[in-house]
Order: structure tokens, then sequence, then C-alpha cells
């Protein structure tokens, strides 16, 4: 029945667009485990790695464009849930080193042991086991979000206050995790992972397992975030959007469907955090900057806010560039990305999946001028 | 030859007398002579000796002595002070002050000085220095021997007290008298007692300090309780006075803040839009004040002092001519779309960052401060800069002139105008495209006016801005959108409790903690201290 539901939502475009994701999820890593390395068709591990961190930031996207698209929340914090779930996921890492780090330390992580701690601070205690730490993930990204969106909603917090909130706890969340005192790497973070459920982490197959359960994810998020946009559930959250306190005297409790989303996008953050960190081999408290989750927003709006396929496709984008600014032209990076943020909130409102709608329009126009 | 005053050698005879030494100083040239022989024993026992002599004229002796700068010349045996002139060191005879010409460094024999000589060297001339004609000197003597707490230099001050004419300096000595007499263990009782007192009065840190020692170290029981009593009560008048530091430091905080939010106000407070571009306005101005400061410098040297009031103006324009720009060619396509105004101005704050990353680098530039705003003054026990304190009175007197100018111009009078009504002003013939922009540029040039202000407590970087957006906001909010008496108060709140948490939680603890505080109360007031009244639903 759940799955009658998380398919008859979907259109057919969202139907053809999730089958497109998974099957970048499944080609490039046979490739990579089946052709010798001299195939033209072989696929590097380093490209693996890259494309499975766009797919951990497209679900990031995702979760960004719920509750903002589709529910008109600006959150400027939603790189938080992110960073917490990489968090989780870091701490299982870390557990998994065992006696392998640099002082060899069975129990403490090399950096408690630099720090001279004597034995695990009290939150530490299950991380060792995955069946502990997976739901970890997304349990401590939606606690928060539900107490955060529990209050600010329910006080009525909304459009730039909120946003102003939400910043401040990433920023407040950043400042805390910076500190050495927290017991969670302070500003190194964590790194040097060695294995995830018994597998090395560098490993081939390993680096494509991570890479194609990214795709499965965003898949996943996709179908879950279909149904419930093509929903009457959806329905509503976007009359929220667009006129709330007419849903208000209508009589909806506008607060509940607002927690909803805004708690079921930490959680799709938060995972997609956790699938983040062992690709990428580090989790430090940068993520928490405040920038981090402007870019995210920054994705969406490239992509088209409003539609489940504009925030992957400005996810990719947007990161493809980067990636390769950074490298060829480091000076012009953070330009280009000023200039984008200018020119996709003049130009392009509807983002880069609306321009075909707004070409159309426009010719409409053009076509009834002609007419009359 | 000089002969010291009488009364002099008879308190270096009796302070001689006290610490057994061989050394019975005649003249301060046989003094001098003892210093330069021997071995470094014989030199702590000359030291002494000419501490003990109360001659003024000793303490520039001694302190060449310190610094490696007094020699022997080896032609005559003169001892002289050495001063580097050119190749050659310029001579003064020690004794008598007179120039004695130059001579090459290995014509002269360096009187040899170590760590353990160059501490007693420091405690002497503060005693010695009791006797300078210069009262500032004398009260920093007086100042320093209070905190050394040596009983030896007791006769020295006994001596300067009867002397001293300066009420307020005396008042100095008696409280190093009285440190003193609490350090030695010959003085009676009953001056031990009215020693606590002396120093209870005196009242600072250090005093409490000596105090405490006393109550832990004291053998006898009446003395014992006097100081564990006078240092109770005197914790108690400090942790008052810790507490109005603490409130001066908040206000300090909290001036920055005001400085930092109150274009912020004007932007987001009146006109709606959300400008992150806002705390870049602020490195522009700092940045101002940086080339400002090397064109002074290399032009017109000068002027330096004043160099931070000629940035004023014009970190000014730049800020707020940035501003009109971005106003004119962005923000203006985007009004009543709040969320979107957030996206461009971020969009916009990247560049301006890059754009001075790229032209002045990545590295932190030094913005000098004036010498009328270094150094500090006691109010009390409160240690107040002049930087910081300049920096409340520019905030006040920025805020000051901004309430003036929207209450009693014209612009103020439109401003207001169409922040209230837009399609009503724009009836009554106000060009409110025109108040958009130069409102907006007033926004931005304040930033830069606080730019101007911060180069003088904050690293001037490429990064300067971004540290004070959130705060900004946060004031804001606090304080009440659309409310500058609310961004008033709300700044000076924050940066009070700010620290006052400092010292129980620590500066980023502290930081924390008042960032959740604003998260709840925005809960709880959504509209900050100061809410407009309105009836409007969104």
């Amino acid at each position: 029945m759940i799955q009658r539901f998380l398919w008859r939502g979907l259109d057919t475009k969202l139907r053809l667009f999730i089958g497109l994701v998974l099957l970048v999820g499944i080609v490039p890593p046979l490739l990579n485990l089946l052709m010798p390395p001299g195939s033209p068709f072989y696929v590097p591990a380093w490209m693996l790695q890259l494309v499975g961190k766009y797919l951990c930031y497209a679900s990031l996207a995702l979760a960004v464009d719920l509750v903002w698209g589709y529910c008109g929340i600006l959150s400027l914090g939603h790189a938080a849930f992110f960073a917490l779930g990489g968090y989780c996921m870091g701490m299982y890492l870390m557990r998994q080193i065992g006696s392998r780090g640099v002082y060899g330390n069975p129990v403490l992580p090399d950096f408690m042991v630099f720090l001279n701690y004597k034995e695990l601070p009290w939150f530490w205690h299950g991380f060792d086991h995955f069946w502990f730490a997976a739901p970890m993930i997304v349990i401590v990204p939606s606690v928060l979000a539900l107490a955060l969106g529990w209050f600010a909603f329910r006080s009525r917090v909304t459009g730039v206050y909120l946003s102003i909130i939400t910043q401040a706890m990433t920023f407040a969340l950043l400042l805390a995790f910076f500190r050495n005192d927290m017991g969670l790497g302070g500003n190194n973070g964590m790194t040097d992972f060695k294995d995830i459920l018994g597998f090395p982490v560098q490993a081939d197959g390993t680096r494509a397992t991570l890479y194609f359960a990214s795709a499965l994810a965003l898949a996943l998020f996709l179908m879950i975030a279909g149904a419930v946009v093509g929903s009457r559930f959806g329905k509503a959250l976007t009359a929220v959007r667009d006129a709330e306190s007419r849903m208000r005297f209508l009589g909806y409790r506008v607060e509940g469907y607002k927690l909803f989303v805004f708690v079921l996008s930490a959680a799709m953050a938060g995972i997609a955090g956790a699938l983040y960190v062992p690709q990428v081999g580090i989790i430090n408290p940068s993520e928490f900057s405040p920038g981090n989750s402007i870019e995210a927003v920054l994705w969406v709006a490239v992509g088209g806010r409003g539609t489940l396929i504009g925030p992957v496709i400005g996810a990719f984008i947007v990161n493809w560039t980067k990636t390769y600014l950074t490298g060829a032209l480091p000076e012009v990076w953070l330009f280009a990305l000023g200039g984008l943020f200018v020119a996709v909130t003049l130009f392009l409102p509807r983002g880069i999946v609306g321009l075909w709608g707004q070409y159309k329009a426009r010719q409409e126009r053009t076509k009834r001028t002609a007419t009359a | 030859m000089l002969n010291p005053r009488p009364l002099a050698a008879l308190v270096s005879v009796l302070v001689s007398l006290v610490l057994g030494t061989a050394a019975i100083a005649a003249d301060l040239g046989s003094l001098v002579a003892n210093l330069t022989t021997g071995g470094f024993g014989d030199r702590e026992t000359a030291i002494t000796a000419l501490a003990a002599s109360g001659e003024a004229r000793a303490a520039p002796i001694l302190e060449a002595l310190s610094a490696g700068r007094l020699y022997v010349r080896s032609a005559d045996k003169l001892v002289v002070i050495g001063k580097t002139a050119g190749n050659q060191l310029a001579l003064t005879d020690a004794i008598t002050g007179q120039p004695a010409g130059t001579a090459a460094e290995d014509a002269l024999e360096r009187v040899r000085v170590n760590n353990r000589l160059r501490g007693l060297i420091d405690d002497a001339v503060g005693s010695l220095t009791l006797m300078s004609p210069d009262p500032k000197v004398r009260r920093s003597a007086g100042d320093s021997l209070f905190k050394q707490r040596n009983p030896a230099a007791l006769a020295a001050v006994e001596h300067a007290l009867a002397a001293e004419k300066d009420a307020g300096i005396k008042r100095v000595f008696a409280e190093a008298r009285a440190s003193m007499m609490l350090a030695s263990d010959e003085a009676p009782k009953a001056q031990k007692l009215e020693a606590i007192q002396v120093v209870r009065d005196r009242g600072d840190r250090d005093s409490l300090g000596i105090l405490e020692t006393v109550a832990s170290a004291s053998q006898d029981a009446d003395i014992k309780a006097a100081a564990t009593t006078a240092a109770a009560s005197l914790r108690q008048t400090l942790s008052v006075w810790e507490a109005a530091q603490n409130v001066w430091y908040g206000i300090s905080l909290g001036s920055v803040l005001l400085l930092a939010a109150i274009g912020l106000a004007i932007t987001f407070g009146t006109m709606g839009v959300i400008n992150m571009a806002h705390g870049e306005m602020v490195m522009l101005g700092a940045y101002t004040t940086f080339v400002v400061q090397q064109t002074i410098r290399a032009y017109a040297p000068d002027l330096f002092e004043v160099s931070i009031v000629i940035a004023l103006p014009l970190a000014f324009l730049v800020s707020g001519a940035i501003g009109v720009l971005i106003e004119r060619t962005v923000i203006r396509f985007l009004y009543g779309r709040p969320l979107d105004t957030l996206l461009a101005t971020w969009g916009l704050s990247l560049g301006l960052q890059q754009a001075v990353r790229t032209i002045f680098g990545p590295t932190n530039r030094e913005v000098a401060a004036p010498s009328w705003m270094s150094g500090s003054f006691l109010v009390g026990q409160i240690d107040v800069t002049y930087g910081r304190l300049w920096i409340v009175v520019f905030a006040l007197l920025v805020f000051a002139t901004l309430i003036l100018l929207l209450r009693k111009t014209p612009l103020g009078l439109y401003m207001r105008a169409v922040t209230q009504n837009r399609p009503m002003a724009s009836a009554m013939g106000i060009r409110t495209p025109r108040v958009d922009a130069l409102t907006f540029g007033l926004g931005s040039g304040i930033a830069g006016l606080a730019g101007v202000a911060l180069s003088q407590i904050d690293n001037v970087s490429p990064n300067l801005g971004q540290g004070y957006i959130i705060d900004s906001f946060m004031v804001v909010v606090f304080g009440g959108v659309g409310n500058l008496f609310g961004t008033l108060v709300g700044a000076t709140t924050l940066g009070i409790v700010n620290k006052f948490l400092e010292p129980y939680a620590g500066a980023v603890l502290g930081k924390i903690l008042v960032l959740v505080f604003i998260i709840l109360f925005i809960q709880r007031r959504p509209r900050g201290l100061f809410a407009l009244k309105g009836r409007s639903v969104e």
C-alpha cells in the first residue's frame, strides 16, 4: 500500500526523472568495478566520489525545496541538519577505528586522547553500533527541527524572522562545535575513518556502494516528496505557502502542516549528510557555517523552487561549476557565485526548470498582442 | 665630589645596619665604584647600598646597569654610561652626569649583570625614584613599591613620606609604607593594624592580594582577624566594581553592535530589505580608513593624528555611493519580495568580499590608532581605554544625528512617509524611487561610518563584515523592526548580557547562550522588544 501511495502520487515526468537518478546511481559504479582502468568506459574513483558528493547535495537541495518551494519557509539553517546527520555518522565511523588510531586507544578516538579525556563522554555511548547510529542520523536533526519548528510556528514566526532564527541556530551550532570541550573534535572535526559496517571506507567496492546508496536515497526522497506534494496534504501545504492567514481562517492548523514538512525535510538533510561524510572522509564544524545553508538555497533557486526536479538539477549545475572554477580560476568563483545569486533572483525567479514556462508565457503574450 | 644630604646618609646607615651589609657608603662615588668591582655577590651588596642612599642620581646609573649600558673606561677607570652613536658609544660620566667624549666598544669594559641583579635593581630604582622631582615618577615609584612589599625599602619610603608635599602622592607613599609594614616581621602590632586599614582603603585588586596573604600567613590572631574582615569587605567592594566594569564592557560592546546594526535598522527596518551585504558596507568603510591612512602617511604625515576624522566622511560617501548603486541596479526590482533581496544581497556580499580580496589581498591590514585614541585611565577601579570611550561617544553621536535627520529634515519626512504609505506618499508628489535610493544609501553610509570605528578594534580583512552581519540582524530583530530606539536598547542589552555571561560561561558559550536567548525571545515576541502596533495580518 505504501508502494502504491508512493508511486501513484507521481506524475510521469517525475517517474522518468527518478528512473534517470537510479540509472546514474547504478551504471557508473558498475563501470568502475567491471571495466579495466584502460577502457574508455571506465569511470575513475575520483569521479564516483565527486558525483556521489553531488548526489548528497542534491538530496539536501530537495530538502530545502520541500520547505521553501512548497511551504514558503525559507530556512537558512538546513546545512545544520545536514551536518548533524554527518556528525552522527562521523561518531560511528570514529568508533570503528578502534585501536588503529595514532594513539592506539581502543575506546577513545584520537582527538580525545589528545585533549586528555579520561573516558568517553556520555553521548558517545552506543555509537559503536550501526543499529544505534543509523536511527540517530534521523532522530538528532528531526528533534532539533521539531523543537525549533514547534516553538517558531506556534508563535507564528514567519518569513524573514524565521529565516533569521534558523540562521542564528546554525551560527550557534557552528560556534558550539568549534569548542574543544564539546567532545566532538573541536575545529578539526573528525577524520581518518577506516571502516564502515566492516568494509574499508577507501576500498573501491565500498565507494561504489556508498555512491549507489546516495543515488538510492535521492530517488527515495524524490518519491516521498512527490507523494507528499501530490497528496491532499500537499495541496494544503501549497495553500499555506500562498495564503497562510486565509488557511488559518478556514480552520486549518497551519502549524501542524509546517511542522511536519520541516521535520521531514530535516530528516532528509540528516541522511544526506550521513551519506556525505564517508565519501568525503571528513566532517568538521565549517559545515555549519551560515554560508553553506544559503548556498543550498541557491541550488534550489537556480534549479527552480517549487519543482522537485529543479533542486536536483540546480545542485548539480552549481556544484559542477564550483568544482571547475575553484580548480581552474579560484579568483573568479566567488564573483560567479555572487553573480549567480543576483542573476537568478532578478532574471530567473522560477529557475532553470521554469525557463521553458517563462519562454512559453512570453510567446503566448506576443501571440496575443499580435492577434489583438 | 658631591655629598649626599645628611638625612639620606643617616637613613642609608640605618638600612645598611638592618641588612647587616658591610658596605657603609660615604658618598655616591665610592658606592658606584663598589658596583664595578668584585663578583655578582659584591655587586648585590653595592646595589642595596645605593638603593638605601636615597640619592636620586643613583637611579639612572642603576637603570644603565640593568640595561647593560654601564661601562668602566679601561684607560682611566672612569665609570661611564654609554649610548650608541654610530659605530662609537657616546659616554656620560655616571657620577657627575657630564659628557665624557666617545669611545669604541672595545676601549670599555661592560659592568656585567644577571637577571637576579636586574630584579634587585628594579626594586632599588623604585625606592630611589621616590625622591624624583617629577611627581608622576614619584607616584609610580610609590605604586610599584606598594606592589613589591619589600620591607627593606621601608626607611626610604618613610623618608620620602616626610619630604613629600603633594597630598595624593603622600597617600600613595603611606599605602606603600603600609604594605611594607605588613610584610615586615619587626613592625609593632598597632602599626600593622593601622596598615591593614590603609591597605583596605586603597581598595584595588593588589590590596586584596596583600590582605589575603596577611590573613593566611600572620601568626597574630588579632592581625589575622583584622585582615580577614578587611579582605572580606574589600572583596565585596571589588565585586561591585567588577560588575560596574562588566557594565562598561557591555556598553562598549553594545556601542559596537549599535554602530553595526543601526544602518541595518534603516534598510531592514524601514525598507524591508534584508541586506546581507550590510557587513560588506562596514568592511568597505574600514578599508576606506586604511586607504586614507596610507595616503596620509605617504603625502601628509602631519595630518596623521586626524586621519580617522578625515576618513569618516569619505567612508560614508564610499559605502553610501555603493549602496545607492546597489539599490538602483538590483534592489529596486525586488521590493515586496524580502526573501529574494536576501539571496541577491548575499550574492553581492560575496562579490564585494572577493573584489576587496583581489584588490587588497586576503591578509589583515593594519589601521593605526591616533595617539588620542590610545591609552587608558581609571575611573575608580574601572579601566577605561580611550579607544573604546571614543567609540561609545561616536555611536551615540551617529545615533542622535540619525534621529535628528529622520525627525527634523525634509528627507527624513519623505523617508517616513514612504515607509508608512508608499502609494499615498507618491500621490503627494514625493519621488519614491529617489527616496528609496537615498534611504538605502543612508543606511549603507552609516555602515561605512561603523567601519571606520571598527577598524580601530577589529582586524581589517575581507571577512570583517561577516562577523557582524548575524549580530546586527539579532540586534535589529531583538529591538523591534522599524524602531531606532529599539535598536539602541537592543544593542546595549545584548552587549551587557553578553559581557555578564562571559566570566561564567566563556566568550564562545556566552555568545551561544545569547543566540539561544534571542531565538527563544523571538518566539515570545515575534516582533521584537518594541513592536510597531498595527492591525495588519502580514
